[in-house]
């Protein structure tokens, strides 16, 4: 068992470019399931495959268990990995594939089919399947193939690069939920990569959003969603994304939509403090509330989305003319054209700073 | 498929009409590129045909024009090609299987520097390696000869079993390469996670996925070394010389030849057509790959 440190690492991968992966400094805990996610580009690739061992690293270090692996052999790091393809052998059977690990570890024979029959076990491949070649298997079971490959070694370290981004949208639900039982169950340290943020909040222990080779924030999903630390983290987290604004500041508050929302104190001073007229205002999607009569924030249905359980209004703030999105019971969501007006919580404003992007205390 | 509703109008034919019609005009088309398949087919296969019907006719009807379609078949020639090709084909088969041999063993390594983990420079050697088939063989036989003189290796078969590997290397290494490439990066990293090293990841995880790309480029060897007759003729007498020799032997300085050489050539078109023959499947797997993802 064994945690997992990033230690200041960095990578360049030409000289004078800016680096895919920016001095991170992470603390994956023992048994702990973490989710790197963001979007393309953003280096949490990049990071999995340095503790792989599979990128050099170009600067700080990275450690499992409190030893520092950065110049050790992958194959010694006692980590196993799910590619995104797979990446199984085609030649091989499925219980070849699985077994090839402990093979070139020179785990005796018996031992070798005793824990790839026990991985299949876990995994739900029965034994006729052991014996076919990944050819001859549906993305479904090849994943599972993979996760297999993956299990039988009993490392101290899982890595699981998009392990789900090939399979269809129901069976990527499905797998998703068995992925995370299955690591709770087994307790063995998991680093998962996704630009997924359904999947990096359904999964993950801890997620750690990544942007520019920089790591925005690393906590519980719950933390993530309600205290974002800045503008990127609140516009990525959350489905259908937080609507951002900038609007300009007035005496108690800010203005949108011809009304005044009033701003906590706390955010007020803080936005005084930075000598700033305007700030971003971030709100969800869900805490714009259809009022009954009139509220004080009114605009036009521009679009309905049916979700079932919910539906999505896109409106048309009155006065600004920029469109926001609100969550609102699905029975009977008002008609496109009509006339809406919302009430907004004080509590659940966002602002972030329109420059740095960061939040301004609240 | 599209269903598309009639609408009653009189104007419009009734759908099962139109789907008829371009049923049968794709049937039109696909008969049409068949026949043209066919007529290109044979049109490649007349001149072999011919070959092997003028190996069966006596030697005097062999030469007649218009040509005879019917004839009494004979196998005299064939006796006469089997009691003299003895050591021809002999030496035609060391030097083609050896040769291919020392490719294939040469050319793999030397992909997977050029491919997998590409050394520094490989685009200039892998320029290198083709450059040295745009210099005529022609130009190179004065040279050649002065070499394998001093090296007392004329009319042997060591020299030919070197010159054909030198000759068909620089081809195999860019078809090996080729199909090396096609190998999946996240495969190979799997492979060295899993704890293969080097000679593990060639013989367990590439050698699997290249061996149709090989078994054509073995193919490709074996015909082009087969069928060399430049080299053979210029640096072999008698004790190396190939079967492309007893071709030229085949023709006497008079008389009738045609049945006779067209007896030899068939005997010599035999072994590279069974091979290509075994061979067919992975060939078509070998030079089709990576065409379909």
């Amino acid at each position: 068992m064994a945690g997992v440190r990033y230690v200041g690492a960095s990578r360049v991968y030409a000289k004078g470019a800016s680096p895919a992966v920016d001095a991170l400094d992470l603390e994956i805990k023992d048994g702990e399931f973490m989710v790197l996610v963001g979007p393309s580009g953003s280096g949490k690739t990049t990071a999995l495959r340095m503790l792989a061992g599979l990128e050099p690293l170009d600067g700080g270090r990275i450690e499992i268990a409190g030893r520092d692996i950065s110049d050790v052999q992958p194959k010694d790091r006692d980590i196993a990995m799910v590619f995104q393809n797979y990446a199984l052998y085609p030649s091989k059977t499925v219980a070849e594939n699985m077994g090839f690990a402990l093979k070139m570890q020179g785990v005796p024979k018996e031992e070798r089919a005793r824990r790839v029959r026990e991985a299949a076990r876990l995994l739900d491949l029965d034994d006729t399947m052991l014996d076919r070649k990944p050819k001859a298997l549906s993305g479904g079971q090849r994943q599972r193939v993979a996760m297999g490959r993956a299990i039988v070694r009993e490392p101290r370290v899982f890595l699981m690069d998009e392990p789900l981004s090939n399979l269809d949208a129901k069976l990527r639900v499905q797998t998703r939920s068995q992925i995370a039982e299955l690591q709770r169950r087994l307790g063995i340290t998991t680093v998962y990569v996704t630009h997924d943020q359904v999947e990096a909040m359904t999964m993950g222990n801890r997620v750690a959003v990544l942007a520019g080779g920089h790591l925005q924030q690393c906590d519980t999903p719950r933390q993530l969603y309600d205290n974002p630390v800045n503008q990127f983290v609140a516009g990525f987290i959350g489905s259908p994304a937080m609507n951002l604004q900038t609007v300009p500041l007035t005496e108690g508050g800010v203005r949108l939509a011809g009304t005044v929302i009033p701003l906590p104190t706390a955010v007020r001073t803080a936005a005084s403090q930075a000598g700033l007229r305007e700030i971003v205002l971030g709100i969800r999607p869900e805490h714009l509330h259809l009022a009954n009569g009139s509220g004080p924030v009114a605009g036009e249905v521009i679009l309905v989305e049916e979700l079932g359980a919910d539906a999505l209004l896109h409106v048309r703030l009155a006065e600004d003319h920029n469109l926001v999105v609100a969550r609102t019971e699905g029975r009977k969501p008002p008609a496109p054209g009509q006339q809406v007006t919302f009430n907004v919580q004080p509590d659940d404003v966002f602002a972030f700073h329109p420059e740095t992007g960061a939040r301004l205390a609240g | 498929m599209t269903a598309i509703t009639a609408t009653g109008a009189p104007s419009q034919p009734p759908v099962t009409d139109r789907r008829a019609r371009r049923r049968a005009r794709e049937l039109t088309g696909q008969a049409g590129w068949t026949v043209l398949g066919w007529v290109v087919g044979i049109a490649f296969f007349i001149p072999v045909l011919w070959m092997v019907l003028t190996a069966f006719k006596p030697e005097s009807a062999a030469e007649t024009w218009p040509p005879k379609f019917t004839f009494s078949p004979t196998l005299a020639e064939f006796r006469l090609v089997f009691s003299g090709f003895g050591p021809f084909i002999e030496h035609s088969a060391i030097a083609t299987i050896g040769s291919t041999v020392l490719v294939i063993v040469l050319a793999l390594p030397a992909a997977y520097a050029l491919s997998i983990h590409p050394v520094k420079g490989w685009r200039d050697s892998l320029f290198f390696f083709i450059s040295t088939k745009m210099l005529p063989v022609v130009a190179a036989i004065g040279p050649l000869y002065v070499i394998a003189l001093k090296a007392h290796l004329l009319d042997s078969i060591w020299l030919l079993i070197i010159l054909y590997a030198a000759m068909n290397l620089p081809l195999a290494i860019w078809m090996i390469r080729s199909f090396m490439l096609e190998v999946p990066t996240e495969m190979l990293e799997a492979a060295r996670l899993d704890g293969a090293g080097r000679i593990r990841e060639i013989t367990e995880v590439i050698m699997p996925v290249v061996s149709p790309g090989l078994v054509s480029t073995a193919l490709i060897c074996v015909i082009f070394a087969w069928n060399e007759l430049f080299l053979a003729l210029n640096l072999t007498v008698t004790n190396a010389a190939t079967m492309p020799m007893f071709l030229i032997s085949s023709v006497p300085q008079e008389g009738l030849y045609i049945a006779h050489l067209s007896a030899a050539a068939t005997v010599a078109s035999v072994p590279v057509i069974i091979v290509g023959w075994i061979a067919q499947r992975s060939l078509v797997r070998g030079l089709s790959m990576g065409a379909i993802k």
